[in-house]
């Protein structure tokens, strides 16, 4: 169990961020600059915070209170850096046994042989880092992260510059990580994909702080603001008004994109209240005639997809519909009442 | 007349003995830049750079009165007119040089590799002789071996604190300057050669290990 309560200030930036994180992956999922790589820093000791803890397995490594900062090749954090930081001097073995000097020769020999015959690597144990390609580099990173036995696993944007091929021999590896270690692994990513394909639990930043703690389905299901909203990229934002409120029926009349439409209840808002609601743009539908919870709509452009065609009616309004939906005509677009979710701020 | 060969042989001596010496105090001095701020850094610095600077009879008039037997550091270490003082001016010439560009190839490593280095249990001296010196040593070599070639041909200050004794301190310069003085051109000539091959060798090895390029 890690736990980071920390904060740090820069010249334009203030990071201050406060999570837990038990076995299993936690994605560290928001835009680029939000400080989600400094906190890595921070746990791993490459950056000393202003002020705050950090405990691991209520093992102290940092702690401003009592002027605690354990070196970083104190802190047993097995560090996987985005540009997998492989001693480019040294063989893939030698990388390996580098981070395991005190070990009887037989033994750093049995652990190094077990652990590229697990990446998949052991053909390439005598090979530079400059001859292994960018996947093979990934895994004998990772692999000599687990040669010190840590306590966490850091992963620093491990899919970054990967193509789909090697994203899923990623995700596997990970995978099967999250099966046999029974320790945290923090892995820092932008990409969305990552966040549903890794993540047991996702901690959303913004620049400088940590917005929402979730699981990807939560997330997925209500990503509760519209900043979360923003940052997982494919929901549609809508301006609202309160028409009526029904806490018998749990339901709610609003006016949406110009239309009187059923919605949930939503708790706590007042007739005439402005909100903001959000709608996945699978669980709109295409209709070809007028109907409720349904607005007329143009076609401004199509992305056709393997699966399903992602529709652009403009003003915002996304839907990916089935590759066979019919298009001709005069077209309405449903936002089924299910679909429409309440965001804060 | 059969060329007297030691002031070459004892130049040699010099420049190999000053090189190393200036190697070891250099990296060290130049990691300690890096990694550390501490008081009086700046001031450090430019100390060390001074006898780049400095007019090199200057510099060996203050050491000839530092050194003297008049001051307590000349009666515990009486060096000069020694082989010795010859080694101590051609070092204070080459650690400039040595210090800068340790630095800078220090500097100019990806600091990532040092901190996986940390975060693998790596100790401060381990991350230097394991990560941060192999990273480094292609610039640093191409430095020692023209700080090398600038102890080999240093004349003024080697002159001012070492002298010029047949024998016993003349290096190869000096011995030079003699050759000229006294009409003696063919040892002149001789030495002249000598010198300016071994130059052209160290400063065509400083060269090739500039230029080949470091595994990325």
């Amino acid at each position: 169990m890690i736990q980071v309560r920390i904060s740090k200030a820069f010249p334009s930036f203030l990071l201050e961020v406060e999570f837990e994180a038990g076995p299993g992956v936690t994605v560290l999922f928001g835009p680029s600059g939000a400080g989600k790589t400094l906190t890595l820093d921070s746990i791993a000791g490459m950056m000393q915070p202003d002020s705050g803890r950090i405990l691991l397995n209520d093992r102290i490594l940092y702690d401003s209170g009592a002027h605690v900062s354990l070196p970083a090749r104190a802190r047993r954090c097995g560090y996987v850096f985005q540009n997998y930081a492989l001693f480019p001097h040294m063989t893939l073995w030698e990388n390996l046994a580098f981070a395991a000097p005190d070990l009887a020769r037989l033994e750093r020999h049995r652990k190094i042989g077990e652990l590229l015959e697990r990446f998949g690597l052991a053909a390439l144990a005598g090979r530079l880092p400059m001859e292994l390609s960018g996947g093979q580099k990934q895994r004998g990173s990772i692999a000599r992260a687990l040669m010190t036995e840590p306590e966490i696993l850091l992963l620093d944007e491990p899919a970054r510059g990967l193509d789909l091929h090697l994203k899923q021999d990623l995700y596997s590896v990970i995978g099967e990580l999250r099966k046999s270690l029974k320790i945290p692994v923090l892995l820092v990513t932008h990409g969305v994909e990552e966040v549903f394909a890794l993540g047991d639990h996702v901690l959303l930043y913004e620049p400088g702080r940590m917005i929402h703690r979730a699981t990807p389905l939560e997330l997925l299901r209500n990503p509760g603001s519209e900043a979360v909203a923003k940052l997982l990229g494919d929901f549609n934002l809508f301006d609202a008004e309160v028409l009526a409120l029904d806490p018998g029926r749990q339901t709610s009349r609003i006016r949406l994109l110009g239309e009187e439409m059923q919605a949930p209840y939503f708790p706590g808002c007042f007739l005439g209240d402005k909100i903001r609601v959000c709608a996945r743009p699978e669980e709109l539908r295409v209709q070809n005639r007028p109907g409720a919870n349904r607005v007329r709509a143009d076609i401004l452009s199509r992305l056709d997809r393997p699966q399903s065609l992602r529709l652009n009616f403009g003003d915002g309004l996304l839907v990916d519909a089935p590759r066979d939906t019919l298009l001709e005509g005069p077209l309405w677009v449903e936002l089924p009442a299910e679909a429409l979710r309440r965001l804060a701020g | 007349m059969p060329i007297d060969w030691f002031p070459l042989w004892l130049s040699l001596e010099v420049a190999c003995t000053a090189t190393v010496l200036s190697l070891v105090a250099g990296l060290a001095l130049a990691w300690l830049f890096v990694n550390k701020r501490f008081p009086g850094r700046d001031m450090l610095d430019a100390l060390i750079t001074l006898p780049l600077a400095l007019p090199p009879t200057v510099l060996g008039y203050y050491l000839l009165v530092v050194l003297s037997r008049s001051t307590g550091l000349g009666v515990i270490f009486p060096l000069l007119f020694t082989a010795k003082a010859a080694v101590l001016a051609a070092m204070l010439h080459s650690l400039p040089l040595l210090v800068k560009s340790a630095r800078a190839s220090l500097e100019n490593i990806d600091r990532g590799y040092e901190q996986a280095a940390r975060s693998l249990g790596a100790d401060e001296w381990r991350v230097f002789w394991r990560i941060s010196l192999p990273l480094a040593r292609r610039p640093i070599a191409a430095a020692a071996a023209l700080a090398f070639a600038r102890s080999l041909g240093d004349f003024g200050t080697t002159l001012m604190i070492a002298g010029d004794i047949p024998g016993r301190t003349q290096t190869a310069s000096v011995a030079i300057f003699d050759a000229v003085n006294s009409g003696n051109t063919t040892l002149a000539r001789v030495l002249v050669l000598a010198v300016s091959v071994l130059t052209a060798a160290v400063v065509y090895l400083a060269n090739w290990l500039e230029s080949r390029r470091r595994p990325s």
